[in-house]
């Protein structure tokens, strides 16, 4: 994708979403983000469990009250946003798909109630007729039927609740889906066919993704760029070829270098680099710093030259 | 590897569940068996029956469960015919299992020095200090950092990692024969799931037992087993070693699980991905119940089950392609470069085996 041309959709800059402010068991879950998603791309986001992955979702899609910095959606500011006529339409323009297909869905509401909930709120159907033919046309988007309208969730596989999740979220025409690790609960034979089916969404509707997710391979399957985030910061940024290539950062080395890989020869003779946290320690002040183009990583000011030369030693034209 | 002794011996293993639904087919006809020292993965979906099979090794079945038939030898011994008591002897002692969630396979209210300890108090009868002292070496043999203070906390008191260490601490503090993980590491981040791994790999060149490793992920897989059996709908379905799994795979069910993971390098925009999903085994289909989902099914697949076809002296697989009169067919692109590189590992080995000789005869 050309990056230097393309519409930002959405631009989150110095975002900090802090629990307990005050108390003395304040968390940090994102201290201090910043990254843009342009539009039409996959947006991924990795990282361990704690790593603030979730909450960066969550507070996007305003289901948290962010502690300070800015979240721009088509160049409107969403914090704090007073109008509810707006609101509901960000709603709209903003879906999500969540994790558990089993906690995800309402079991005691038919599947038409379910997918068309979000019709029903926004009033996009005109009389009754219209309202099943929407929901037929989801489901059979998703890759289910219409008699499936009218079971309950419990009469599903796990594949199939997670294509009514996703039906759902379709359901108001987003422009822009967040999801939450959408196929770690699902066997390996269904999450192809559940990444397949995002991917062609994708190219019809012409959607923007926030694909959230611990599963390396996954994500670098699925993303156009990948931010990097470790102890509630990004620190690295960049297309996906280049992150999974050309690590700048040692901490995504140092990640990359533990996926177990389907190849018994590679793991074999693999190696884990043991990550030394002593680019983060807090001693100063890093930011996000464009160190090959559009490839940014965190660091300081006088660190600056060092992922340089790392880059170069890669073969990468660094940044003027 | 071949020549090591067999340590457990599944035969012909049927288990099967009474619901109200009707009678579910969980186990329908597994044999394998376990040699000393090697760890033997077992790869499958849910539902395949990969954790039924290893909880009837433990003695472990839930109340409804039935065996339809089988037997399950250890040393000799059948498994399944022992009684509750007999089993609590076995348990923990000579067989003794990972779970999955290191956060609810510990007893939150119990430290976990005397956790760790528990076992052998019961099966060894080791006094209480001595239990401890050798629960304290145990902790610091899987890597709990400042054991001595930590020895009297509890598991809330831990991460995640920690946690499934002292799980394995429990495991092998009796030095077990056998020791099943179940999905040890499924439920820990991908850099603790590597040292977890690492830990597995190093105790069991230490005290040499025998792991059955329950798993969905590949990518574990091919760095811990050496042999792989791959289950589905209640069967295992091919079986070899490792290389042989990923390298030079025969079944189309392993062919569509290899594929259909990406791995670092794979592009384009569509994953190859099995249609459908795994049968009802309430009512299991007629013939090879993978039938309905293989692209590469045949008409006899669908009236009678395969039988296993003799591959190399450790490879079988169950599928009517393999019979001579089948039809050739073109596995898909993925399996097809794993195959190209099965075959110049093996001309690699066969150099290496020539080289020997040649060095032998020289030496007479």
């Amino acid at each position: 994708m050309e990056l230097d041309n393309a519409k930002k959709v959405l631009e989150v800059s110095h975002l900090k979403q802090y629990f307990n402010v005050g108390k003395r068991d304040e968390v940090r879950a994102v201290d201090d983000i910043s990254f843009d998603i342009y539009e039409g791309e996959t947006f991924g986001l990795v990282g361990e469990s704690g790593s603030g992955k979730t909450t960066t979702g969550r507070a996007i899609i305003h289901l948290y009250q962010p502690t300070s910095g800015s979240i721009k959606f088509n160049g409107q500011e969403i914090i704090g946003m007073k109008v509810a006529k707006k609101m509901q339409q960000f709603r709209r323009d903003m879906q999500m798909i969540f994790q558990d297909p089993y906690a995800s869905l309402n079991p005691r509401m038919k599947v038409k109630d379910i997918v068309a909930e979000g019709i029903d709120i926004n009033h996009l159907a005109k009389n009754d007729t219209d309202r099943s033919k929407q929901v037929a046309d989801l489901l059979a988007t998703v890759g289910l039927n219409r008699d499936h309208a009218s079971r309950y969730p419990h009469e599903f596989s796990g594949g199939q609740r997670q294509r009514i999740g996703i039906a759902r979220a379709l359901a108001v025409q987003p422009k822009f889906i967040i999801a939450d690790e959408p196929i770690s609960a699902l066997d390996v034979s269904i999450q192809a066919q559940v990444v397949n089916l995002l991917k062609q969404l994708q190219r019809e509707r012409k959607l923007t993704f926030l694909f959230i997710a611990h599963d390396l391979s996954m994500v670098k399957y699925i993303s156009d760029r990948i931010g990097v985030m470790h102890y509630g910061r990004m620190l690295e940024v960049g297309t996906s070829d280049e992150v999974y290539n050309h690590p700048l950062h040692d901490y995504t080395k140092s990640l990359l270098s533990a996926v177990p890989v389907p190849d018994p020869e590679y793991e074999r003779t693999r190696k884990q680099i043991k990550y030394d946290p002593k680019f983060e320690d807090g001693s100063k002040k890093r930011e996000l710093v464009e160190i090959v183009p559009h490839h940014f990583v965190q660091c300081s000011q006088d660190e600056i030259p060092m992922y340089q030369e790392r880059a170069k030693k890669m073969g990468l034209s660094v940044k003027e | 590897m071949q020549s090591k002794e067999t340590i457990l011996d599944v035969n012909h293993l049927k288990i099967n569940f009474n619901t109200y639904a009707g009678t579910v087919k969980a186990i329908r006809d597994v044999s394998f068996s376990l040699k000393k020292g090697e760890t033997l993965a077992i790869v499958g979906e849910s539902g395949s029956g990969k954790t039924v099979t290893t909880r009837s090794i433990m003695g472990l079945l839930a109340n409804n469960a039935v065996v339809a038939g089988g037997s399950i030898q250890f040393h000799g011994q059948d498994v399944l015919k022992m009684s509750q008591k007999q089993l609590e002897g076995l348990r923990g002692a000579k067989i003794a299992q990972i779970f999955q969630d290191p956060m609810t396979s510990l007893d939150p209210t119990m430290r976990i020095g005397r956790q760790i300890a528990e076992p052998l108090i019961i099966h060894k009868g080791v006094k209480k200090e001595k239990a401890m002292a050798q629960a304290l070496e145990m902790m610091k043999l899987v890597g709990i950092t400042d054991a001595e203070n930590r020895i009297n906390d509890y598991p809330h008191q831990f991460s995640g990692g920690m946690r499934q260490r002292i799980v394995i601490a429990i495991a092998l503090i009796n030095y077990p024969e056998i020791l099943i993980a179940d999905e040890p590491t499924t439920a820990l981040d991908v850099t603790i799931q590597a040292q977890i791994l690492d830990l597995m790999r190093e105790l069991q060149d230490k005290i040499s037992t025998s792991i059955i490793f329950i798993t969905h992920d590949l990518g574990v897989v091919a760095g811990m087993a050496d042999r792989v059996a791959v289950m589905y709908a209640g069967k295992i379905v091919e079986y070899g070693t490792v290389d042989e799994i990923f390298y030079n795979p025969k079944h189309p069910y392993t062919w569509g699980l290899l594929s259909s993971m990406p791995t670092l390098d794979t592009h384009g925009d569509e994953l190859a991905s099995i249609p459908g999903t795994p049968p009802d085994l309430l009512d299991p289909p007629k013939g090879d119940a993978f039938a309905p989902r293989n692209p590469y099914a045949l008409k006899i697949d669908t009236e009678q089950e395969p039988p296993f076809f003799k591959v190399s002296d450790t490879h079988y697989a169950a599928t009517w392609l393999l019979h001579p009169d089948a039809p050739k067919v073109t596995p898909p692109e993925q399996i097809i470069e794993r195959q190209k590189k099965f075959a110049v590992m093996q001309k690699e080995a066969e150099a290496k085996e020539q080289h020997r000789i040649e060095e032998e005869e020289e030496q007479q």
